[in-house]
C-alpha cells in the first residue's frame, strides 16, 4: 500500500514537470513575446523611452537568457514556493493566485459532491424502475445534460436570471461580504452563491453517471446473489442499496476519478468566467491570451496537480470500497 | 440486460426487395429507429441551410451593415392596427434618442407598413460561389436605408444577426467535419499499422496517447490555440484550429482500431489472404480496415458535437478564431456579457443552433450504433 502510493506519487511528480514544460514550450512557440507586445503598446501612446523601459523589463524577468535556462530557474523557485512574476500585473503570481486558488478547490469540491448525490440516486431509480414514466423522464433529462455544455447552460440561466428575475447571479459574494472577514455569515452568503456555478457545472458530469449508474445496476441486479437475497426476505430497499449497489458503483469512482473530475475543473473553469467567479479559470485564459508565460505556467501546473490528486483519491477510495481490489 | 429477448428474426421472406447485404441490413435496422432517422433529416437541413446556402436564406450579405444599431427583432405580424388579418407584414422602425437616460431605443411606427415577401430581390452574391444571383429566400421590399427586416435582431454594427448566424455556421459546422475527417485519417492508419505491426510504431502511438489523456486537454487546447500568431490571415488561423483539434483527439480513435486489428488479425480470412501471399498493406486496408469502419463511424459521429463545441468554446474564449471570421464562437464573444445579456439578449440567439447540432448528432449516432451491428439482434 505505501510502496503503491510513493510509486502514484512518484509518476505524478514526473507528469507535472512534463505537463510544465511542454506547457512552456507551447507558450513559448509563437514569435514575440510579452514584452514585444507591451513596446508596440507603449509606441502607440507615444512612449519614447518605451525601447529602453522593455530592455530592464527584460532583465528584471530574465527574458533575454535561454528558454531551458529560464524554465529551469523557475521549475527550481517553483519548488520554494515562488512561483514568479506576472508581466502584466507586474506582482507575484502567487499573490494574484492566492485566494484564487482555495476558491478553485472549494467550486470543483462542491461540483463533484453535487454530481455524486445527484447521479447515484437518479441513476438508481431509473435502473429499479426501468421502462417507467419515471425511468424515462429521467433518461431524457441525463441525455440532455449530456450533450449540454456547462458554460451555454451559464449563459442560459444567466438570462433567466437577469431578464426573467431580475438577479444578480455573478461573483462568490453579496458586496456587503466582499471584504469583509471571514465570519459565519459571510460563510453562508459563499454557500448561496456557490450552488448555482456548481451544479452548473456539475450537469454534464451528472448526465454520463446517471447512464453508467442505470446499466450497472441492471447488469448487477440479474446476479445470482441478488436473487438470493431476495430469496432470504431482505426488504427490498436493502437488496438493492446494500447489496447491488454497493458492486454497481465500483466502476464509477474510477470513471468520476478518470473522467469526470477532469471535465469537472474544465468546466467549471469555463463557468466562473461567464459567472465572473473569482477562480483561476479566467486568469488562465487572461495569461494565456496576453502570453504571460509565468502566469499561465502555474495556471497549468495547478490544473495538472488537481487532476493527479483527484485520481489518486479515486483509485485510493475504489480499494477502500471494494476490498477485493489489491493495490500492488 | 436482466431479461434475455429472443432474437427478433431477420426480415426474410415478407419483403423480396430486402437484400441481405450488410449495408442492406444497416439501412432497414437504421430506418426502424425514428429518433436516428429524425437526426440525419435535421442534420442535413442543417448543413445544408448552414454551410451550402446560407448567401440565399440571409435575407442580407454577411457584412452589411445599417444604421439599425442594436435594433430588436422584427415582430412579423399578421393583424393590422385595425384588428384586421392579412398578409404577413412588419412595421417600420423610428430611432428614438432618451435624452435623460443617454439611451438610443427603437420604436414601432405604424404608418409605415412593408409586407413580407418571398424570393425578393436583394444583394447580389454567389451561389456555391458559381453562380451569381440576387434573390433571396425572404425580406421586404424597401430600401435598405429606410428599412430592414431582423427576426434576430441587429448586431452593434446594424448587421442582421440572423444572417451572421447562418454564415457563422458554415465555418462552426464545418470544422466539425474537416476535423473529424483529419482525425480519422490520422487515428485509422496508425491505428490500423501499430495493430498488425505492433513494434516501434505500437510503442509510439501507446505512450503518446497516453501522455495526451493524462494532459488536461481544454488548457492544452488552449495553450496550443494561443500559440497561433495573432497576425497570421484568418483562414490559416482556422486550418491550424482545426489541426490542432485533430492532432489532440486521433490517439483514442487510434487505440481503439489497434483493439480491434488485434483480434481480427487472427481470423481465418486474414490468415487465408496472408497465406495467398497478400502484401502487408493490401490485407491492412484491403482487409482489416473495414472490419473496424461500423465502429469508426460511430465513433467519428458522436465525437464531432465535441470538436464543433471545442472551436466554439475556444473563439468564445477569444484563443480560436478571430473576429473578421464569423463562426458562432466569435459571435458568443458579444452575447456573453452580462451587458450584453441586459441590453441586447437576443445575441443569445446564436446558442439554440449550437444545441441543436449537438443534440442531432448524438441522435444520429445512436441510431448508427444500434443500426451498424444487425447481427446482433437486440
Amino acid at each position: 500500500m505505501v510502496n503503491y502510493l510513493i510509486r502514484r506519487i512518484g509518476y505524478a511528480l514526473i507528469m507535472v514537470v512534463l505537463v510544465s514544460f511542454v506547457s512552456f514550450v507551447i507558450i513559448e512557440l509563437p514569435p514575440g513575446d510579452f514584452l514585444t507586445q507591451k513596446v508596440e503598446q507603449l509606441r502607440a501612446r507615444g512612449d519614447r523611452s518605451a525601447e529602453q523601459q522593455v530592455e530592464m523589463l527584460r532583465l528584471r524577468y530574465g527574458l533575454d537568457k535561454p528558454f531551458l535556462e529560464r524554465y529551469i530557474n523557475w521549475a527550481t523557485n517553483f519548488l520554494r514556493g515562488d512561483f514568479g512574476e506576472s508581466f502584466e500585473f507586474e506582482r507575484p503570481v502567487s499573490e494574484i493566485l492566492g485566494a484564487r486558488l482555495g476558491y478553485t478547490v472549494i467550486l470543483a469540491l462542491a461540483t463533484t459532491l453535487i454530481t455524486w448525490f445527484l447521479a447515484i440516486p437518479l441513476g438508481v431509480i431509473s435502473a429499479v424502475k426501468q421502462y417507467s414514466l419515471t425511468d424515462q423522464i429521467i433518461s431524457v433529462i441525463s441525455f440532455i445534460g449530456l450533450g449540454m455544455p456547462g458554460f451555454l447552460l451559464a449563459l442560459i440561466i444567466m438570462y433567466f436570471a437577469i431578464i426573467v428575475f431580475n438577479l444578480e447571479v455573478t461573483g462568490l459574494f453579496s458586496p456587503q461580504f466582499q471584504d469583509a472577514p471571514w465570519s459565519f455569515a459571510k460563510f453562508m452568503d459563499l454557500l448561496g452563491h456557490l450552488w448555482l456555478p456548481a451544479l452548473i457545472a456539475a450537469v454534464t458530469g451528472i448526465g454520463g453517471l446517471v447512464r453508467i449508474m442505470r446499466g450497472n445496476l441492471l447488469d448487477t441486479l440479474g446476479q445470482p446473489f441478488v436473487e438470493s437475497a431476495r430469496a432470504r426476505g431482505l426488504k427490498n430497499r436493502t437488496v438493492v442499496w446494500k447489496h447491488a449497489v454497493r458492486i454497481a458503483i465500483n466502476p464509477l469512482i474510477t470513471i468520476l476519478g478518470a473522467e469526470v473530475f477532469p471535465s469537472i475543473v474544465v468546466g467549471s473553469a469555463l463557468v466562473s468566467i461567464v459567472l465572473n467567479l473569482p477562480t483561476i479559470g479566467p486568469v488562465f485564459v487572461d495569461s494565456l491570451r496576453k502570453l504571460d508565460m509565468y502566469l499561465a505556467g502555474t495556471c497549468i501546473v495547478f490544473l495538472t496537480i488537481m487532476l493527479l490528486v483527484g485520481n489518486l483519491v479515486a483509485d485510493l477510495l475504489l480499494a477502500w470500497v471494494d476490498p477485493r481490489i489489491r493495490l500492488e | 440486460m436482466a431479461v434475455a429477448t429472443a432474437p427478433t428474426a431477420l426480415p426474410v421472406a415478407k419483403k423480396r426487395e430486402l437484400g441481405q447485404s450488410y449495408w442492406d441490413l444497416v439501412k432497414y435496422r437504421f430506418k426502424k429507429n425514428k429518433l436516428g432517422v429524425l437526426g440525419l433529416i435535421l442534420l442535413i437541413a442543417l448543413y445544408v441551410s448552414f454551410a451550402a446556402i446560407p448567401e440565399f436564406i440571409a435575407p442580407y450579405q454577411l457584412e452589411n451593415r445599417s444604421n439599425f444599431v442594436e435594433a430588436p427583432p422584427t415582430a412579423i405580424r399578421f393583424v393590422d392596427a385595425n384588428g384586421q388579418f392579412q398578409a404577413p407584414f412588419i412595421y417600420g422602425l423610428d430611432r428614438k434618442i432618451d435624452t435623460v437616460k443617454r439611451l438610443r431605443t427603437w420604436e414601432i411606427n405604424t404608418d409605415r407598413k412593408y409586407p413580407l415577401r418571398l424570393f425578393v430581390q436583394g444583394d447580389e452574391y454567389r451561389l456555391f460561389g458559381l453562380i451569381p444571383m440576387n434573390i433571396h429566400l425572404f425580406g421586404i421590399e424597401a430600401d435598405q436605408k429606410e428599412q430592414r427586416i431582423f427576426i434576430m435582431g441587429a448586431d452593434a454594427l446594424g448587421r442582421d444577426y440572423f444572417t451572421r448566424i447562418l454564415y457563422g455556421g458554415r465555418l462552426s459546422l464545418m470544422i466539425g467535419l474537416i476535423g473529424q475527417f483529419l482525425t480519422l485519417a490520422l487515428g485509422v492508419t496508425l491505428g490500423v499499422i501499430s495493430g498488425y505491426y505492433g513494434g516501434a510504431v505500437d510503442m509510439f502511438v501507446q505512450r503518446f496517447t497516453e501522455f495526451l489523456a493524462a494532459f488536461p486537454n481544454i488548457p492544452l487546447f488552449m495553450a496550443l490555440s494561443a500559440a497561433i500568431p495573432a497576425f497570421w490571415s484568418p483562414i490559416v488561423v482556422y486550418f491550424m484550429l482545426t489541426l490542432i483539434l485533430a492532432f489532440l483527439n486521433w490517439g483514442g480513435l487510434a487505440r481503439q482500431v489497434r483493439g480491434l486489428i488485434l483480434s481480427l488479425r487472427e481470423r481465418e480470412y486474414a490468415l487465408a489472404a496472408k497465406s495467398f501471399g497478400a502484401k502487408d498493406r493490401r490485407i491492412m486496408f484491403r482487409h482489416l480496415m473495414p472490419g473496424t469502419m461500423s465502429h469508426v463511424i460511430v465513433i467519428a459521429t458522436l465525437s464531432i458535437p465535441g470538436m464543433i463545441l471545442a472551436e466554439t468554446a475556444l473563439s468564445w474564449l477569444g484563443l480560436g478564431l478571430r473576429p473578421p471570421l464569423t463562426s458562432w464562437g466569435t459571435l458568443l464573444q458579444d452575447a456573453a456579457t452580462v451587458r450584453a445579456i441586459r441590453f441586447t439578449p437576443w445575441l443569445l440567439w446564436v446558442v439554440p443552433p449550437i444545441l441543436v447540432t449537438i443534440l442531432t448528432y448524438n441522435m444520429l449516432g445512436d441510431g448508427l450504433r444500434d443500426a451498424l451491428d444487425p447481427y446482433s439482434g437486440r
